[in-house]
């Protein structure tokens, strides 16, 4: 993709969301600079004003789609865009506001706005492939900033990101972490998370808390049962699967089977 | 274990916290067990008292918990979830790394570590898993130089077991709990009322040499009959036990076994049986490339057949479900090991129990298909 007579142009783009993901590319200081020599940055509001139009190399999409108006500005982005790759749990499954999805929305603008009728949003929040072809999705909240330079790389030279999709048990095992379920007994969520983060919680003895989203093929019924021998009741295994990827299919379903 | 009381030498703790300082001395990297994080694990140490002093552990089925002994024993315990394949066969590593220079290209291989490892309380299923992965990376016309350079020259100090976990069947799968083969130096704890004592015999002539040098007097044949005691009753207390002399029949008898189905429904897919397994040797190889494409560079680390990406052949995985992924596991361990390598791929160790959050037990699984099964 990358042609010989230009740098390859990149935009990074918002949509609903905490700008959290995009921080992670500024918090790329010592490579920001090689990031930014490789590439031409044509759009990125975190970081520069001015939009740029045109088309792109490669776009980073932020954020999931909770609106009309975001729901066609993601099919111009499309449009504009060789390679569309969605970055963190908002726009791989929806993110944390996906949990309106489990309410009625009119409650929620109600409660929080003096005049809910200026607010003009849809009753979900939904991840951006579900509504355009996506290239590459890289999880997490937030996404892990040498993942996405490992992603931004890998593009930028053809191949296949070196971005595993299984468990976080085995980034604890790489690291020789303790098994905090196994020999503390604190729950946690490794077994059934997609890894991405270098289990970072269980690695100051924190269960996980599955911002990565579900591994590859993840087995949250039998999980499950650990869980409920460690002490959690129905409402704590309903409650533990409802955040930032409470949308993501695997983690929506086990949910539901458990009443709150 | 040679019986012959003549070679077993007793040892004090002076003595070997002698034996580690001149190991020390000899610019080995000893590594041994030691108390972190409410485990036991494998970690460099550099005296007698990073050992866990007076510590046991209580092993099950995904659950593992430090408990004390009423003594000062310090290796009064089972294995924990570190095996030596971390330092043998290291978890990420750095094949090479090339960097472009105009037309010119510079490649750097691995760097070999400089110095050897010295380990203390290597168990006897250790010793048998290290001789395994010896055989995977060392034998035949491609060894893997990776490997050699971190297995040449390393000092095996064995722990004869005193104390069988809750997940070890070591017994059953013949790899132990005596250390009898693999070792420089074999020790058995004795805690009697002639005090604190190790019996030690040699296996090679460096750990001769090191015995040599370490204060000591010859053992009694009372105490040599205690040591053999010890390890008798260790043997006849396996927390596990699984009938291991036709097992490649068995379970390649069985490749359709309802039980397959069973355990997929229990199975994680987590990974985490492989990793603590001793003998797992399996790795995924990566690329990774700078922004410029001036640089890249090739590392592995370790894989695991329960992921899907393990067996991605052309257009897919060929082992989408968990059941094909766990029979693979097993069969492999249990059965096809036999074939590719003369041997079995289990050695009994118990970590795949203990550490599995949700307590799946290979033994288990066997017994459901030797009960059921086409025998």
């Amino acid at each position: 993709m990358t042609a010989p007579h230009r740098r390859p142009r990149l935009a990074v783009w918002k949509f609903a969301s905490c700008d959290g993901c995009q921080l992670s590319l500024l918090d790329c200081e010592d490579e920001l600079l090689a990031v930014a020599g490789a590439i031409d940055i044509a759009y990125f509001p975190e970081a520069t004003r001015g939009a740029v139009s045109g088309h792109y190399d490669l776009s980073l999409v932020e954020g999931s789609i909770t609106t009309a108006h975001d729901a066609e500005r993601i099919r111009q982005v499309r449009g504009r865009s060789a390679r569309l790759v969605t970055i963190g749990a908002c726009a791989t499954s929806g993110g944390i506001q996906a949990l309106r999805n489990f309410a009625d929305i009119r409650d929620f603008t109600a409660a929080v706005y003096a005049r809910p009728d200026y607010i003009s949003t849809l009753a979900t929040s939904t991840p951006i492939a579900g509504h355009v072809a996506v290239d590459f999705e890289l999880r997490g909240c937030p996404v892990n900033k040498r993942q996405l330079l490992e992603v931004i790389c890998a593009f930028l030279a053809g191949r296949r990101p070196a971005v595993a999709a299984h468990s976080v048990c085995m980034e604890c095992k790489l690291k020789g972490n303790l098994c905090v379920m196994v020999a503390h007994g604190t729950a946690c969520l490794g077994p059934v998370t997609h890894a991405g983060c270098g289990a970072l919680c269980p690695a100051y003895h924190r269960g996980c808390y599955g911002c990565y989203g579900p591994q590859e093929t993840p087995n949250t019924a039998s999980l499950g049962g650990s869980l409920r021998a460690l002490g959690m009741d129905e409402r704590a295994l309903h409650r533990i699967y409802r955040t930032f990827n409470a949308n993501a299919e695997a983690f929506r379903c086990e949910s539901d089977r458990h009443a709150d | 274990m040679p019986t012959d009381a003549d070679q077993l030498l007793a040892v004090t703790l002076d003595g070997l916290s002698g034996l580690i300082a001149a190991l020390i001395r000899r610019g080995y990297r000893v590594a041994g067990p030691t108390v972190r994080d409410g485990i036991i694990g494998y970690d460099e140490i550099a005296s007698l008292e990073d050992l866990p002093r007076g510590w046991s552990d209580e092993q099950r089925g995904g659950h593992y918990r430090l408990v004390r002994r009423d003594d000062e024993a310090l290796f009064g315990y089972a294995v924990g979830p570190h095996s030596w394949k971390r330092y043998l066969h290291p978890p990420l590593l750095q094949l090479w790394r090339a960097r472009r220079n105009g037309d010119a290209t510079a490649l750097e291989s691995d760097p070999r570590p400089r110095e050897r490892f010295a380990f203390i309380g290597v168990r006897s299923c250790e010793l048998h898993a290290i001789a395994i992965q010896d055989e995977v990376f060392l034998r035949g016309r491609h060894a893997d130089p990776h490997y050699r350079a971190r297995r040449d020259g390393a000092v095996l100090i064995a722990v004869n077991c005193a104390v069988a976990g809750g997940t070890c069947f070591c017994a059953s799968m013949k790899t132990g709990p005596r250390a009898t083969a693999g070792f420089d130096i074999a020790l058995t704890e004795l805690i009697t009322d002639e005090g604190h004592l190790f019996l030690a015999a040699s296996g090679t002539d460096i750990g001769r040499e090191l015995l040599a040098q370490t204060p000591h007097r010859n053992a009694t044949p009372e105490q040599a009959a205690t040591a053999e005691k010890i390890v008798d009753r260790t043997a006849q207390r396996m927390g596990r036990q699984m009938r291991s002399d036709d097992l490649h029949d068995l379970l390649l008898r069985n490749l359709d076994h309802p039980r397959w189905s069973e355990v997929a429904d229990r199975c994680l897919s987590c990974g985490n049986c492989t990793m603590v397994c001793p003998t797992c040797f399996c790795t995924a190889v990566e690329d990774s490339s700078d922004l410029t494409g001036a640089e890249v560079s090739r590392s592995r680390r370790w894989d695991s057949c329960f992921s899907v990406d393990f067996s991605y052949l052309h257009g897919g995985s060929v082992r989408q479900s968990v059941r094909s992924r766990y029979r693979q596991w097993m069969t492999h361990k249990l059965a096809t090991w036999h074939d590719q390598f003369g041997s079995s791929g289990c050695v009994g160790c118990g970590r795949c129990i203990t550490w599995c959050p949700v307590g799946i037990d290979i033994t288990e699984e066997v017994r459901a298909i030797r009960e059921s099964g086409h025998s």
